[in-house]
């Protein structure tokens, strides 16, 4: 009878490809248990609560990321993208709604259009994704030249809400984590949007719009960005453009620890988002062990470091 | 005629060489004739870091596709921190600094292909995190070391012979020793041949991972003389002096037309984007547009110019 539940909870986990996200959710469960021995006190609502605040934004940023790497793409203008749609809700939302609105709408679909631009000119995403990052500065710096502004209220309440039992950040990481798995692993047309990034003749021959695949991924990575860039306005209840810098790498970091690869279609929703609470924690966690500032970076990059070099030698893949 | 239009258009800088004179000529045009030399010059002057950092740069993305190297503007300013750090200003610390920053640089390569080739953590994560490390290193030597360039140096990276920056004519001297050592060393033809088939390569008896370390050895050295130089030209180290290269050094690698999935390189293209990203930010200022739609500006010229380049007709 037990043994039947082990092998049941056993078929679930690899059903969810445990395999890919295993190494993450063991990482994340020590820096969490020792996050908790450092500061009992945050095993409780109110200190998960404030812990996890800013967390929203890594874990859509990193499930952007994820979108565009299904596609077997890299995106380094994600940071700056966030960063625009935090300008605009910050400088705008408040006394041209319409207009901000209509901006907002216009961002995930100019995300599409980069991805038609890519796809139609076969053209390297690393760079076209690298020139966008100016553009979305450029545009972030003339909504808001310096940080300030005024993010209206409706959105600030939006992050101070208490659901009963579980905090928002919990629920702002869950939810996600399954909507993008639904869309990736359950979803039939799930399998041509990893498809493109395995093999993209595959699903050509099989009479499928690779154009369509790829601006419905880079589409989906724009309103993860969106997201990201609403409650990253939510939280600082300001806006600055350059806000955005030091996500790009955090996400490509939270999407390779998550068990993703660079070589496109190879990618886990749940790891990815296990993946962004890690680089989110382990640099509450390095404060609470009270590590000087100066070697926190340091410790960061050894994290990863660590965490990529066991999934090697766990993983044992075949030399070329 | 039409072939030699044509071997010109195949060329891989061809867009970039072609945007840096266009722009040039725009900005000579705008202002009348007055300054074309001091704006070459200026150019010239400080598109030469960037020119140094991306050849580094372009090295690795040559090698194959998905290598890359993310910890270029932590060691750019590691490098600076370093050899001024050595120099306190004065000229008697000058080769010590410029020595050990230079075998930081190599140590800093040595260890990113430590880690992409024996440990196969992807380029791009592995040279991210050493990044990290870096920044820590960094930060803790900038307070305890009194970083000062020395005259010499600072001399060196701002003085020009006949209009054209002492430094710059020494690295374009050294760009055609690198022309010449890329196309006929064994380490060139290897890279290349790693960059195009890696199987192929094996087969034909390269040693791929050392060429490889090389790659990354050479990266690491080539950005920590930047680093050294860039230091002198401003007059001292400061801890933000290397976030400019991350995005740059991408840029001009590309924009000059290697290859990002590897195999193929080229060095004048590299010098030619850099040329071009200076020009271009230097054509928008006397514009005098505004800083977000210059860098909308610039966003939309990068991708123009990849579009362009792509379009080209196959070799």
């Amino acid at each position: 009878m037990g043994r039947g539940i082990v092998a049941e909870i056993g078929r679930n986990l690899n059903a969810l490809g445990i395999r890919r996200f295993g190494l993450a959710l063991l990482a994340l469960t020590v820096i969490m248990a020792t996050v908790l021995w450092l500061r009992p006190n945050i095993a409780s609502y109110n200190g998960l609560r404030l812990l996890l605040s800013l967390s929203p934004v890594l874990v859509f940023t990193a499930l952007a990321q994820m979108f565009v790497m299904t596609a077997g793409d890299i995106d380094l203008g994600i940071g700056p993208y966030v960063g625009l749609v935090n300008c605009v809700v910050a400088g705008l939302l408040r006394d041209q709604p319409v207009l901000a609105s209509a901006l907002l709408l216009c961002c995930p679909l100019s995300y599409g259009l980069m991805g038609a631009l890519v796809h139609v000119r076969q053209l390297p995403s690393i760079v076209v994704t690298l020139g966008a990052s100016f553009i979305w500065l450029g545009l972030a710096l003339t909504v808001l030249p310096l940080p300030g502004g005024n993010v209206p209220v409706w959105v600030t309440s939006f992050v101070r809400l208490r659901p009963p039992g579980i905090p928002l950040p919990i629920i702002l990481a869950f939810v996600p984590m399954v909507v993008a798995h639904l869309v990736l692993n359950k979803m039939s047309y799930g399998v041509v949007l990893r498809g493109i990034g395995g093999s993209l003749s595959a699903v050509e021959r099989a009479g499928r719009s690779t154009l369509k695949a790829r601006m419905s991924l880079y589409a989906l990575a724009g309103c993860c960005g969106l997201f990201a860039g609403l409650c990253l306005a939510a939280v600082t209840t300001t806006g600055d453009a350059n806000v955005g810098r030091g996500l790009t790498l955090l996400s490509i970091g939270a999407v390779i620890i998550g068990g993703g690869e660079f070589v496109g279609g190879i990618v886990s929703p749940i790891g990815t988002v296990l993946g962004a609470l890690i680089m989110q924690l382990s640099g509450s966690l390095l404060s609470f062990a009270s590590v000087a500032p100066a070697w926190q970076y340091s410790v960061q990059g050894c994290i990863l470091l660590t965490i990529l070099a066991l999934r090697v030698v766990s993983w044992r893949r075949v030399r070329i | 005629m039409n072939a030699l239009g044509g071997r010109l258009l195949s060329q891989p800088s061809f867009y970039a060489s072609a945007g840096a004179v266009i722009v040039w000529l725009v900005i000579v045009v705008y202002s009348g004739g007055m300054g074309a030399g001091a704006v070459a010059s200026a150019a010239l002057n400080y598109s030469v870091f960037f020119a140094i950092v991306g050849l580094g740069q372009m090295l690795v993305m040559a090698s194959g596709a998905g290598n890359i190297d993310l910890s270029i503007p932590a060691n750019v300013t590691l490098a600076a921190y370093l050899s001024t750090g050595q120099m306190m200003g004065s000229d008697s610390g000058l080769i010590l600094g410029v020595l050990i920053a230079l075998a930081a640089g190599a140590a800093i390569g040595a260890g990113n292909a430590l880690l992409v080739l024996a440990f196969r953590i992807p380029p791009m994560v592995a040279t991210l995190a050493s990044g990290l490390v870096l920044e820590s290193f960094t930060f803790v030597y900038s307070r305890i070391s009194v970083a000062k360039p020395s005259p010499l140096l600072a001399e060196f990276t701002t003085d020009r012979l006949f209009g054209i920056p002492d430094v710059t004519l020494a690295a374009i001297v050294a760009s055609l020793i690198l022309i010449v050592f890329l196309k006929q060393s064994l380490f060139g033809r290897s890279l290349f041949a790693c960059g195009q088939n890696e199987t192929a390569a094996w087969l034909s008896g390269i040693n791929i991972r050392w060429t490889r370390v090389a790659a990354y050895v050479l990266c690491g050295v080539f950005t920590s003389l930047a680093g050294i130089l860039f230091a002198g030209f401003v007059g001292g180290p400061s801890l933000n002096m290397g976030s400019e290269f991350l995005l740059s050094s991408i840029a001009v690698v590309v924009i000059g037309g290697t290859n990002v999935a590897g195999g193929q390189a080229t060095v004048i293209g590299t010098w030619s984007a850099s040329l071009f990203l200076f020009l271009l930010l230097s054509m928008l200022n006397v514009f005098q547009v505004d800083p977000g739609l210059r860098n909308v500006a610039t966003g939309v010229l990068i991708i123009a110019v990849l579009a362009l380049n792509k379009s080209r007709p196959a070799q």
